[in-house]
């Protein structure tokens, strides 16, 4: 049954995970993610898993690692700073082809930054965030309840494609309480985990999980195949929401925090007689451009509001058909900075056709 | 006729890429000898390392998780927290351990993972070229300290197995070498010991073992042999620091 719920979305995240199915979860603190850690020292005992605070967000993610090479379920969660600790860890499973989640609840920087919410790592994310050339998967949820759900989605999908994934949001997401459903783990069909090591048997193949690949031709064919991967992902698991969009004159398009500022200011404009619907991508890689093209294939004006000066702006113009239009509006993250709606409002009205 | 001598089991019938005089292939044996006595094989996670140690998997006949930089004691974590019964162990190398990994093997040993540590301190960096290592002696030239290891400018080389040793976390902790006969035969028992440690459930055992880099000294190999015997044994005792349960 499915139990409702008052919580913060890092609460959420960690009860997610748990019903996920998580066995292992290693941490380190860091603001304004400390939640997730301190409710899974205290809750994932009790439900058969192993927690440990680790000596760095290095150590954290490279036993994410030996875990998820042990195949069980294993999960990490950090901020910025800790998030870019972790990279190289999330380059090598990336190359191991390892699953895995990892969680930013992503603050000020660049640097120690402040702890206020920002949306300047959604490069980081969505470009890999390592070296060597990779994708990982990055869910952006907007709502204490999609923390939840798409927490439990991050397991699956990464599961599912041998892809690390990533929950993107922010400290307003990280630290609001909403009200949500506690749903039960999706019944999904994964395959068995037959890569994983486990102690050869006589008779069975050895499993060995690695990137290093000296072969000739060995690295280009992974290049290859991942490539393939990423472009099924994409085919797939597309995930975004339309609000008004039918008639608009205006598309604002946001993730995650500003998504949800965007959706009052949205009503605002229609109010005040605008034609102006809101698009907001779920999934930041893959990146849904297919909602992109065809709404610009009739709307011609986007605006693009972020908590940055302006970085999924680049995957909005690449996204959009060629004669339209992306307007932008961002403000560089910093306590303060959060636009309000009237702020988005006026934007709005500047831009409109 | 008896046969009294053979590959272990665990090891893979296959040539290394270690080099003439290199010590790597003894200590692989004294490994792999441990796992057969044991019969653990089949319930082994080995943890690789970066370095000449990474090629782990082309020689041990078990799986294999090939880890980051200094990070195996890490990744060893992982593995053996979300399989309590299987035998973990890591294979690193002194640059992979007691430079970049110091992080991660001071923490393991201090939480006392139920993992088994096989250091090999050879004094350089192998796989790069013969630079300068965490263990690399007092005056010792190497391509990165020319004019000779300068503890003012570099520090002390780090004794590892008394370091660690003082940890609570550590159940066992010795040193050992594989220049000479009797030497071998010591470091098998030590090995086997460090195994057992795990196999019984009794907490984190860490072996280093002394070995020749015959290649990046510019030493022949019974050159290297001397050097480890008049060198680095006197300056890295062959001792046991910690036995907690006398094994």
């Amino acid at each position: 049954m499915s139990e409702k719920l008052f919580v913060k979305g890092n609460e959420a995240v960690a009860m997610a995970a748990i019903e996920a199915g998580v066995r292992c979860y290693f941490g380190y603190p860091i603001t304004p993610q400390s939640d997730i850690p301190e409710y899974l020292s205290r809750e994932l005992p009790k439900n058969g898993g192993t927690f440990i605070q680790a000596e760095s967000e290095i150590g954290a993610i490279n036993m994410v690692l030996g875990a998820s090479a042990a195949g069980v379920r294993a999960m990490t969660s950090s901020s910025g700073p800790g998030i870019s600790l972790k990279q190289e860890g999330i380059s090598y499973m990336a190359g191991s082809e390892l699953p895995g989640v990892i969680v930013d609840i992503m603050r000020q920087g660049p640097g120690l930054g402040g702890i206020d919410a920002s949306q300047a790592d959604y490069w980081q994310a969505t470009r890999g965030g390592g070296h060597g050339g990779y994708r990982i998967i990055v869910l952006a949820p907007a709502s204490v309840q999609e923390m939840y759900d798409l927490t439990m989605l991050a397991f699956d999908l990464s599961d599912l494609y041998r892809i690390p994934a990533m929950v993107l949001a922010d400290s307003v997401i990280g630290q609001m309480k909403e009200s949500i459903v506690a749903n039960p783990r999706p019944q999904v069909e994964l395959p068995a985990k037959e890569w994983a090591v486990r102690g050869r048997k006589a008779g069975e193949p050895q499993n060995v999980v690695k990137s290093l690949k000296l072969g000739d031709g060995e690295m280009e064919a992974f290049h290859w195949a991942m490539l393939d991967r990423y472009k099924v992902l994409a085919e797939n698991e597309n995930r975004w929401e339309e609000l008004l969009t039918d008639d608009a004159e205006l598309i604002v398009t946001a993730f995650g925090s500003t998504a949800r500022i965007s959706r009052t200011a949205v009503a605002m404009a229609r109010e005040a007689g605008m034609k102006v619907g809101l698009l907001r991508p779920i999934t930041l890689f893959p990146f849904p451009a297919r909602a992109y093209l065809s709404l610009s294939q009739r709307c011609k004006r986007f605006l693009d509001i972020e908590l940055s000066t302006g970085q999924m702006i680049d995957d909005v113009r690449l996204s959009v058909a060629r004669d339209a239009d992306v307007a932008f509006y961002g403000r560089p993250p910093g306590a303060g900075s959060l636009p309000t709606p009237e702020e988005i409002f006026e934007q709005i009205r500047k831009v409109y056709p | 006729m008896n046969q009294v001598f053979s590959r272990p089991e665990s090891l893979k019938d296959v040539q290394t890429h270690f080099c003439p005089g290199c010590q790597h292939g003894t200590i692989h044996r004294l490994v792999a000898e441990a796992m057969d006595e044991f019969g653990i094989r089949d319930r082994t996670i080995g943890i690789a390392s970066v370095g000449c140690s990474v090629f782990l998997y082309s020689y041990f006949d078990i799986d294999v998780v090939e880890a980051p930089h200094g990070r195996a004691p890490a990744v060893a974590t992982g593995a053996k927290r979300a399989r309590p019964d299987k035998i973990v162990f890591t294979y690193q190398g002194d640059g992979d351990l007691a430079a970049i990994g110091t992080s991660e093997i001071i923490h393991a040993a201090n939480r006392g993972e139920a993992i088994t540590v096989i250091f090999v301190n050879n004094t350089t960096y192998g796989m790069t070229g013969g630079q300068m290592a965490p263990t690399t002696m007092p005056g010792q030239k190497t391509s990165t300290s020319p004019y000779g290891r300068d503890i003012k400018n570099d520090g002390a080389p780090f004794k590892m197995a008394e370091l660690l040793s003082n940890l609570d976390g550590v159940a066992f902790s010795a040193r050992v070498a594989v220049n000479s006969p009797k030497n071998v035969l010591q470091a098998r028992k030590m090995i086997k010991t460090a195994f057992q440690y795990q196999v019984e459930g009794k907490g984190f055992s860490f072996i280093e073992a002394l070995s020749t880099c015959p290649t990046n000294w510019g030493m022949n190999p019974l050159q290297a042999n001397q050097r480890l015997a008049d060198e680095m044994i006197p300056y890295f005792p062959l001792n046991v620091f910690k036995n907690s349960e006398n094994l």
